[in-house]
């Protein structure tokens, strides 16, 4: 009879043993730590430099710690920067977009997911033909669209102030760029809403049915909760995008009303007078907070959403 | 008195015609089965019933009213679906109401309804709980539930067991039938399952094709499938086939030099005439032992192959140069390379012609 024991003595049993230094994990992790460093340094930098004094970025050593902590230039930034003729910082523009962004974000979203549900569970004559034009949209480029689009408010915004009798201009307000970007999120949004809802079950939509629930019925009480996930996905990607939005923002909207990226564009390259790095710094990162606040408050949700949505085409 | 009638029922989905002028007729309180393989549009048919398909041509009357233009929920049918389809964000008691909400029924009566639904079904202890806190016996009986508070003359069930395992599939197949006896509904129950089928209808209407091949009661069409297809879907195992030709006289069927007397068959189409033809033996239909030898047929064979299933015993051989099962007690004791010596009387079995294949 021959003996089973391996040559280490130890028989084999129960959970295998892992190795932890292999080459795989070191290729893996040195791999990871990499990415991390090169993306990580530039905020470290911008962070470092946004809490030094200008004396003290004159001396030229971006890596290092600040020795003296300032927070001046994030007041100034915030509260104090000159942009044109107004001097009252990034605030005005971070409460003009945040005053674009909600309109923006609630209206697409709310059309874009009853487009989604009508192509999907209520398809009539012509939706697969509709739904394709309007993806079409996204592949539009942009710069193709604009000149058109200004003439179109202005000219309906003339047409708005002819039939309500009150002054109403679409053109170099708020609320005309609140349309652009509805307009703008509806062929991905819609795509996102439409995939989402094709992989609900179809005998729920007709269990609905023989129950005597309606279009808006069925909509309300029983897509709408099963949809969270998908609104979330929604919620992130409209923000982000919104947010982050440069080129609508300063065609569209006058400097009274530029949203927070123009603005900053405004105050990080105004020629005049010495160029303060730290409120630079500091500037950016104000304006980056939302979306950063927003990833990582729902990165969890967020996979979950974009996975549940990407099951069914 | 006839509760569900459908005339002259045409579906095209584009080019593709589903359904053929299709016509049935189902009686108040019938419990009536569509069986068929995947694809031969007996959901198809439900779901034009049920009104969530909009049909090409024909009509569609319930309850003696021509329902072919009205909405599903005012069709006066309550519906179950093999995936349960429960509302996941509602409670047992919420996708139960849910219908009656819809329909605008005063509250104290939603409440009875339900009362009584849960009270039928059992599940009572359950009304509070979410959907995904139930087991798969328990989401369907709520589905079938929702199907009751609506107090409708017509169920009708779209595979409404083929989620579930086996055992359960049984019970909740008893609690069906016990249900249909206390309400006496009509129903149509959707399944390809050839147990439930049988053990559960009035009458099954095998359909093939978008076309009903056979509507009979169980042991009609499995006695007297009407043509060669029916009678290879119905049954487990499967019936025996045997290719030959009915000699002159119509008293014999000669296969592979093998001769099978008919005296005493009982032909659907006039007497019988020398043909090519199929004759078709069901496997409980041999004897083997010591009453071989009254058997119209004898024959000698080997065994092959034997399947125990404890209740039966499958024995597997060749008869006429065609493979051919049978079944014996499960308390046989038989083995491959046995011989055994086997009979049965070939007029009950089945006749089929060999080019249209319908029962002759």
């Amino acid at each position: 009879m021959t003996d089973a024991t391996p040559v280490s003595g130890v028989t084999p049993r129960g959970t295998k043993p892992r190795k932890r230094l292999t080459p795989t994990n070191i290729m893996l992790y040195g791999t990871l730590f990499v990415a991390s460093v090169y993306y990580l340094l530039p905020l470290y930098v911008m962070v470092v430099t946004s809490l030094k004094g200008m004396p003290e970025i004159r001396l030229g050593n971006v890596f290092s710690p600040p020795v003296e902590v300032t927070f001046e230039p994030w007041v100034k930034a915030w509260a104090q920067a000159c942009t044109g003729i107004n001097c009252d910082g990034l605030s005005r523009g971070f409460w003009n977009s945040v005053q674009i962004l909600v309109p923006s974000v609630v209206i697409s979203i709310a059309i874009a997911s009853i487009n989604g549900y009508a192509l999907s569970l209520w398809k009539f004559k012509g939706s697969e033909v509709f739904f394709t034009i309007l993806i079409f949209g996204a592949f539009i480029p942009y710069q193709v669209m604009i000149y058109p689009i200004v003439i179109l408010l202005r000219e309906s915004g003339e047409v708005l102030s002819a039939i309500t009798g009150t002054k109403i201009r679409l053109m170099g307000s708020i609320w005309g760029l609140v349309i652009v970007h509805t307009i703008f999120g509806m062929p991905i949004l819609t795509l996102l809403f439409r995939n989402y809802f094709a992989s609900v079950p179809e005998e729920l939509f007709k269990a609905a049915r023989v129950d005597g629930a309606g279009f808006w019925q069925i909509y309300f009480q029983i897509m709408l909760p099963m949809a969270l996930p998908i609104f979330v996905v929604a919620i992130i990607l409209q923000v982000t995008g919104i947010w982050n939005d440069f080129l609508f923002g300063v065609i569209f909207t006058k400097p009274d009303t530029y949203p927070m990226t123009v603005q900053l564009n405004n105050i990080v390259n105004s020629v005049q007078g010495v160029k303060e790095y730290n409120v630079n710094m500091a500037a950016t990162m104000l304006t980056g907070l939302v979306p950063l606040i927003i990833y990582f408050a729902s990165g969890k949700l967020f996979v979950r959403g974009i996975a549940a949505g990407a099951v069914k085409g | 008195m006839t509760n569900v009638t459908v005339k002259d029922l045409t579906l095209d989905f584009g080019a593709v015609r589903v359904l053929d002028k299709l016509n049935i007729d189902i009686q108040e309180g019938e419990f009536l089965v569509l069986l068929g393989a995947s694809g031969c549009g007996k959901s198809t048919l439900l779901n034009c019933i049920a009104g969530l398909l909009d049909i090409s041509d024909g009509e569609i009357h319930i309850g003696g009213r021509n329902v072919t233009w009205e909405e599903p929920s005012e069709r006066g049918i309550g519906m179950v679906f093999q995936s349960y389809a429960l509302y996941p964000q509602m409670s047992v008691e919420g996708n139960l109401s849910f219908g009656l909400k819809n329909a605008r029924v005063p509250k104290p009566e939603i409440a009875k309804r339900v009362a009584r639904a849960a009270e039928i079904l059992q599940i009572e202890p359950l009304l509070k709980r979410k959907p995904a806190a139930l087991s798969g016996g328990q989401r369907q009986r709520v589905a079938i539930g929702r199907a009751l508070v609506r107090d409708v003359d017509v169920f009708l069930f779209d595979e409404p067991l083929s989620n579930l395992d086996a055992k359960l599939r049984a019970d909740l197949r008893v609690e069906l039938k016990l249900l249909h006896q206390k309400l006496d509904n009509t129903m149509i129950y959707v399944t390809h399952d050839q147990v439930e089928a049988m053990t559960l209808a009035d009458r099954i209407a095998i359909m093939r094709g978008g076309v009903v091949q056979q509507i009979a009661s169980p042991s009609e069409v499995y006695n007297h499938p009407s043509n060669k297809y029916v009678a290879g879907f119905i049954g487990s195992p499967t019936i025996n086939f045997f290719e030959g030709s009915i000699m002159d006289s119509g008293g014999e069927f000669l296969s592979a030099d093998m001769r099978f007397p008919l005296t005493g068959y009982e032909a659907t189409q006039g007497a019988l005439t020398a043909r090519p033809a199929w004759l078709g033996i069901r496997p409980e239909a041999v004897i083997t032992g010591t009453d071989v030898a009254q058997q119209p047929f004898t024959s000698d064979i080997i065994v092959e192959l034997v399947e125990p299933m404890g209740s039966d015993t499958l024995i597997y051989t060749t008869l006429a140069g065609t493979a051919f099962r049978f079944r014996m007690s499960g308390k046989a004791t038989v083995a491959a390379g046995d011989a055994l010596t086997i009979g049965f009387d070939p007029a009950q079995g089945s006749l089929f012609d060999k080019s249209t294949e319908n029962r002759l």
